[in-house]
């Protein structure tokens, strides 16, 4: 049986970069194969990085339900703000394993995304994430992304429209 | 002056009401604004909530000016230009905190939270009329706050904020009966983001319920998908599935006011809540029942209200509290910065219920606000033909006796027929 302490930072990294692969090319159906069925997505408002939903506004706090939500609106050509679709252009660094707990694993990475838009100036969000990885049979699974912005303000990256 | 075409034609009779379209686009009328607009009106500021404690600070920019807004040593809320009196630069540099002092870091001047200027470095080489009495933190002209709404003015004539918010202030009042104590709170995280478009195009947008459908259809299919019933109330042949009014509020300010499907934290359960937050809900109904009487209960309760105070203060009461204020960057940029708000006292469900319901519609990753942006952006991308195409058109329900409905733009035109009085009066 594979736990997690058998798991190494480059098995991490492989798993992180097709995720940012897919994310990047929109296959977001396959994107949600990645994912528990508990799963969480979030992203904190840039003044309260460290805030806890359910205690502070975040910009984005989807359980696995919403997650499923904001898939298929953005699958939906009349999500204005991604139709027509962005270009994104992941970055992934900077990948450490912080914690090993029985099947789960915590992993922060640093991303550098830049969105690309026809008639747009080209909008860049730089942070790091959090992981909560899981180990389920030989596969590697997200129960929790948390994508913190360095940002002290949104400012002009505008909105958060994707998959960040 | 004499060629250019007026900003507004306002032909009622005639049933005409259009926009000149470089309201929105030519950088001078921006510069204007700054003066005719922005510095003669009551500007928002901040809520009390945010500084509940002696000494706690937070700093922003209003109406292109840094400034403290604080709590001073007798407990009072006070609001300070950011700007040391000796060579300006910025007292306080720190986003929010709590601090007795201010202090320049520049030569050392150090001020009280009460604004006056405490201590100076070697004081004895000022000459002998130096008096650090005349050295205080400058004040707005004018600060005022109504609820715990915190509000400054420019203008030292202009009439009192309770005369200027005239009948908005029974809408802030619905918004506020939410609290059993009325103490509604600021809760923590910023929503700040820009958006290139004019800053009016966004006071259009938060109470424009005519572009529901067509832009927010992917939230519709979402609620719908949600198990929450979107229909139109019985025996009307409404576009949108409510029937709400818009109404002029004075001195520019302008509601709609909808009865609520989409649900309300305070207090009409939707699916979306779950089941085990009904009863929590029927509590909260409960006591506003007791506390304000059925008929207010079910105005707190069951109608949503989107309200702009002029110029730029939006307060949204609709799936949850949301509190917009908006600064020009250029003609085509403008800075946004939303919070939400809830009723202090409330549990940690009913406070998680609430961020969750504002997330499912509102902010930058919202399943509505992107779309909005994406809207007003798209505007102004086409308004650059502002030379060729001049006119923008905003005559729905003008032609209607009494009763406007949300989806009118009877609440737009009230926003412009004051934008166009002040910057048409003279100096």
């Amino acid at each position: 049986m594979i736990t997690s302490d058998s798991i190494t930072r480059a098995e991490v990294e492989d798993f992180l970069y097709e995720e940012a692969a897919l994310l990047d090319r929109w296959r977001l159906e396959d994107w949600l194969e990645l994912l528990t069925h508990d799963a969480e997505y979030e992203v904190p408002s840039t003044d309260a990085p460290l805030s806890k939903t359910g205690d502070a506004l975040f910009l984005i706090a989807d359980d696995y339900r919403r997650i499923k939500a904001r898939v298929k609106r953005l699958n939906d050509p009349e999500a204005h703000a991604e139709s027509p679709r962005s270009r994104t252009r992941r970055m992934i660094s900077n990948v450490r394993i912080t914690k090993r707990q029985g099947t789960e694993i915590h992993v922060a990475a640093n991303f550098s995304v830049y969105r690309f838009r026809y008639g747009y100036d080209v909008r860049h969000f730089v942070g790091h994430y959090h992981y909560t990885l899981m180990v389920e049979g030989p596969e590697l699974k997200i129960r929790k992304r948390r994508a913190i912005l360095d940002n002290t303000e949104l400012g002009a990256q505008g909105a958060v429209s994707f998959i960040l | 002056m004499s060629e250019q075409q007026p900003f507004i034609i306002d032909d009622p009779e005639n049933l005409i009401f259009r926009l000149n379209r470089r309201t929105l686009s030519d950088p001078s009328i921006l510069d204007e604004e700054r003066i005719k607009i922005f510095d003669r009106s009551w500007i928002y500021c901040g809520h009390a909530s945010e500084i509940p404690n002696v000494g706690d600070f937070e700093t922003r920019n209003v109406c292109g000016r840094p400034v403290i807004f604080c709590r001073d040593e007798d407990n009072n809320v006070r609001v300070f230009l950011n700007s040391c009196a000796h060579r300006g630069a910025q007292v306080c540099r720190e986003r929010s905190g709590n601090a007795r002092r201010f202090y320049c870091f520049y030569h050392g001047w150090t001020y009280g939270c009460d604004g006056q200027l405490k201590t100076v470095p070697a004081e004895e080489s000022y000459p002998s009329n130096f008096n650090k009495k005349r050295f205080s933190l400058r004040e707005p002209p004018r600060v005022e706050g109504y609820k715990d709404f915190w509000f400054i003015s420019f203008d030292p004539e202009i009439i009192s904020l309770g005369e200027y918010l005239g009948d908005a202030k029974d809408y802030i009042d619905l918004v506020v009966e939410q609290s059993p104590s009325g103490c509604m709170e600021i809760i923590e995280g910023t929503q700040e983001y820009d958006i290139k478009a004019n800053w009016k195009l966004l006071v259009e947008n938060s109470f424009d319920d005519y572009h529901l459908v067509s832009t927010h259809k992917t939230w519709l299919d979402y609620m719908k998908d949600s198990g929450v019933e979107i229909r139109p109330p019985k025996g009307q042949g409404l576009l949108l599935p409510t029937h709400g009014v818009g109404k002029n509020l004075g001195n520019g300010c302008a509601v709609i006011d909808n009865i609520n499907f989409r649900g309300r934290p305070v207090a009409k359960w939707i699916s979306i809540y779950g089941e085990s937050a009904k009863e929590e809900i029927e509590k909260i109904r409960q006591e506003l029942v007791e506390r304000l009487g059925e008929e207010r209960a079910a105005r707190v309760a069951d109608t949503n209200r989107n309200l702009v105070i002029f110029p730029n203060l939006v307060i949204n009461d609709g799936s949850s509290v949301t509190i917009r204020a908006f600064w020009p960057l250029a003609a085509d940029k403008m800075k946004v910065t939303a919070w939400a708000l809830g009723p202090s006292e409330e549990s940690r469900n009913a406070r998680a219920r609430r961020l969750d319901s504002f997330l499912t519609f509102y902010g930058p990753g919202g399943f509505a606000t992107p779309d909005d942006v994406e809207a007003l952006e798209s505007v102004q991308l086409g308004l650059q033909t502002w030379r060729e195409l001049e006119w923008s058109e905003m005559t729905r329900g003008i032609d209607k006796e009494g009763e406007q409905l949300n989806t009118d733009e009877l609440h737009l035109r009230t926003f412009w027929r004051q934008w166009n009085k002040l910057m048409t009066l003279e100096a």
